[in-house]
């Protein structure tokens, strides 16, 4: 089978992230990782390739760094990798997902394609659905368990308040993962030498018929989130605390009934 | 006026608290509340006093497919000539929506904090939640899903005219629901939750749960958990809160023996008003909430529950 799994080259989650000017943030010091959702996309793709056979290439849109996490992806067992060369990352995520078409469809005819739920840089919870519709390909988000059988794919969807839905669709078809899908494993030291070996292409926009000035989204202002002072902590015995708690949650806050 | 379509949200036959938000995010501009579930004429009423100068009564089972819903939701768009879409950014929400954009290859900005409909701008939360970006959308249409409980219903009499919407799109049929499960007892979602209280690894048990479980029920609260008390199995994954859990806002958030970590706070820093409860007066927690207090979660929260 042959599968594609995309991957976003984002900051550290745990990185101190600083603005700098009204739109940009100082990247020079922040680590860069695999976006922690696309992990268990490449885990589960990997796995897959590992019981079904076939072959997993990982598709990265970033910039000139991305290469160190496509290695790291590379090192969990995927064959090899497109990198379509960025400078920036695109707010509008309909150009995302029309590079990740083409990149795909230049390479040969996906099976199946994992991305992750969401991006935690720009949140923004939708190249997986425009992609699978560039490709008229079924779609669902939000997947913590997968079955892949007989040309068909039964996709578990965490669908809130602890409901899940079971959906079957046909492959080809997109797939967006989630926490649950599986533990992402840590390559070794081999793999991580084996990962160096392994192809990487470079491709620009231009190749792929891509307009980056056709973006309909732009940044207007980025601004930190204000913390919280210290809190007001509340006296006396647990009952005074407690009641006290009570009167300003109802009086002063008004978050109570 | 820009003429803004939003899809109602429905709990037992009633409005969600959280849909009403949505319309109020929309004031201003000449609201068309699309119900695409339940029985629209009853909830009329409601949507009219809440600023729908139409509800759209969209028949068929429309909903029964999130591929169909998004195809409505795009026929609805040039039915009215809508310049505007809103939605809760609740699990279905942010599912139909990415869905209905990637149809009209239009932008979407998903779970935003603040939309100004007239400039087509929204601020969202990026980088799990340490910036809050502004961004600005130049399209035909301003599709956007907005985080529950950001924003308070707040009334605003309209004509809330009933009109009919009979769909002409089929479902393309590229899913199919084969089977729902349901976690034990009809919980509240977390993420639309207007109280949360959570527990952290100090609650050490499973069943410790029903401590909290019956605070929530005086607080009208759905239960969250920190990864600490997940990943030890004294909740379900779908109980957590945080960077890899829930993103939450309520207007109340209790927190019970959690530490506070960035990680946790990704996933509910901007609830109204954050209350700690900690037995040790340096925890970390206490330097980023609203109020706290200093003791022993098993004798706080079953105070707070007998006084509530
Ligand atoms: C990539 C990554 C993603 C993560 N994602 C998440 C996430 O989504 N959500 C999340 O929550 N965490 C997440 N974490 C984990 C996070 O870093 C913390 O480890 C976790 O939040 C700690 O949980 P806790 O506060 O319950 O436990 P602890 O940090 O162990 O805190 C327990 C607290 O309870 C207090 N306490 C103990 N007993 C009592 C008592 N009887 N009464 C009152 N107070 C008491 C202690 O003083 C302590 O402050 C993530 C970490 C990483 C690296
Ligand atoms: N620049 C990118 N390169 C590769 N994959 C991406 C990129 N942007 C988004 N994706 C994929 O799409 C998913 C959802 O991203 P988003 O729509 O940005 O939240 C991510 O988890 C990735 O799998």
């Amino acid at each position: 089978m042959k599968i594609f799994v995309c991957v976003k080259h984002v900051p550290d989650t745990a990185a101190t992230i600083k603005v700098a000017g009204d739109t940009g943030f100082e990247d020079a010091d922040i680590k860069f990782i695999a976006n922690p959702y696309d992990e268990f996309g490449i885990e589960e793709a990997v796995s897959i390739k590992e019981s079904q056979g076939g072959e997993v290439v990982i598709v990265t849109v970033g910039g000139e760094s991305a290469p160190d996490t496509i290695r790291g992806a590379l090192a969990m067992g995927a064959d090899r990798a497109i990198h379509v060369e960025i400078d920036s990352q695109f707010l509008d995520a309909e150009l995302t997902a029309q590079a990740l078409k083409a990149a795909i469809e230049a390479d040969g005819a996906p099976e199946l394609i994992f991305t992750g739920k969401g991006s935690v840089d720009t949140e923004s919870f939708q190249t997986p659905y425009r992609l699978a519709r560039l490709f008229g390909m079924p779609v669902v988000n939000e997947v913590s368990a997968l079955e892949v059988n007989g040309g068909k794919a039964l996709a578990t969807r965490e669908s809130g308040a602890g409901e899940k839905q079971v959906l079957e669709m046909a492959l080809p078809c997109v797939v967006g993962a989630t926490k649950g899908l599986n533990e992402p494993r840590y390559p070794k030291f081999p793999d991580i030498m084996k990962a160096k070996k392994k192809e990487i292409k470079a491709m620009g926009l231009s190749d792929l018929g891509v307009d980056e000035s056709a973006a309909k989204v732009t940044l207007v202002k980025m601004e930190p989130v204000p913390e919280r002072s210290q809190a007001r902590m509340l006296e006396g015995s647990v009952d005074d605390q407690v009641t006290e708690l009570i009167r300003v949650l109802k009086e002063d806050e008004k978050v109570l009934g | 006026m820009t003429r803004t379509g939003i899809l109602v949200e429905l709990e037992n036959g009633a409005v969600k608290e959280t849909t009403l938000g949505v319309m109020a995010a929309a004031q201003g501009g000449e609201i068309f509340a699309l119900v695409a579930e339940g029985d629209a004429s009853s909830v009329k009423e409601t949507l009219a006093q809440y600023g729908a100068a139409t509800v759209v009564d969209i028949k068929g089972d429309v909903m029964s497919s999130p591929d169909l819903a998004a195809q409505v939701l795009c026929d609805a768009v040039s039915a009215y000539e809508l310049g505007a879409l809103l939605g809760t950014a609740s699990s279905a929400g942010k599912d139909i929506f990415a869905r209905a954009a990637a149809l009209m290859g239009q932008p979407l900005v998903s779970d935003c904090v603040e939309v100004n409909v007239a400039d087509k701008t929204a601020k969202k939360s990026h980088f799990s939640g340490k910036t809050v970006a502004t961004l600005k959308v130049d399209a035909p249409v301003f599709l956007c899903t907005i985080r529950p409980n950001v924003y308070e219903a707040s009334e605003s009499a309209a004509a809330g005219e009933l009109v009919e919407f009979n769909c002409e799109s089929a479902d393309p049929g590229l899913i199919k629901i084969v089977e729902v499960k349901t976690d034990a007892g009809g919980k509240l979602d977390l993420t639309e939750a207007p109280v949360i209280i959570t527990g952290g690894r100090a609650i050490k048990s499973a069943d410790n749960f029903s401590m909290l479980d019956a605070c929530a029920e005086k607080l009208g609260a759905a239960v969250g958990a920190s990864r600490a008390a997940v990943d030890a199995g004294y909740a379900p994954h779908s109980m957590q809160v945080g960077q890899t859990g829930k993103t939450v806002s309520p207007r109340l958030y209790i927190a019970c023996g959690v530490s506070g970590a960035v990680q946790h706070f990704a996933g509910m820093k901007t609830s109204k008003v954050i209350v700690a409860i900690n037995e040790d007066k340096d925890a970390p927690i206490f330097s980023k909430c609203d109020y706290g207090i200093v003791g022993d979660i098993f004798e706080v929260v079953p105070k707070l529950t007998e006084k509530l």
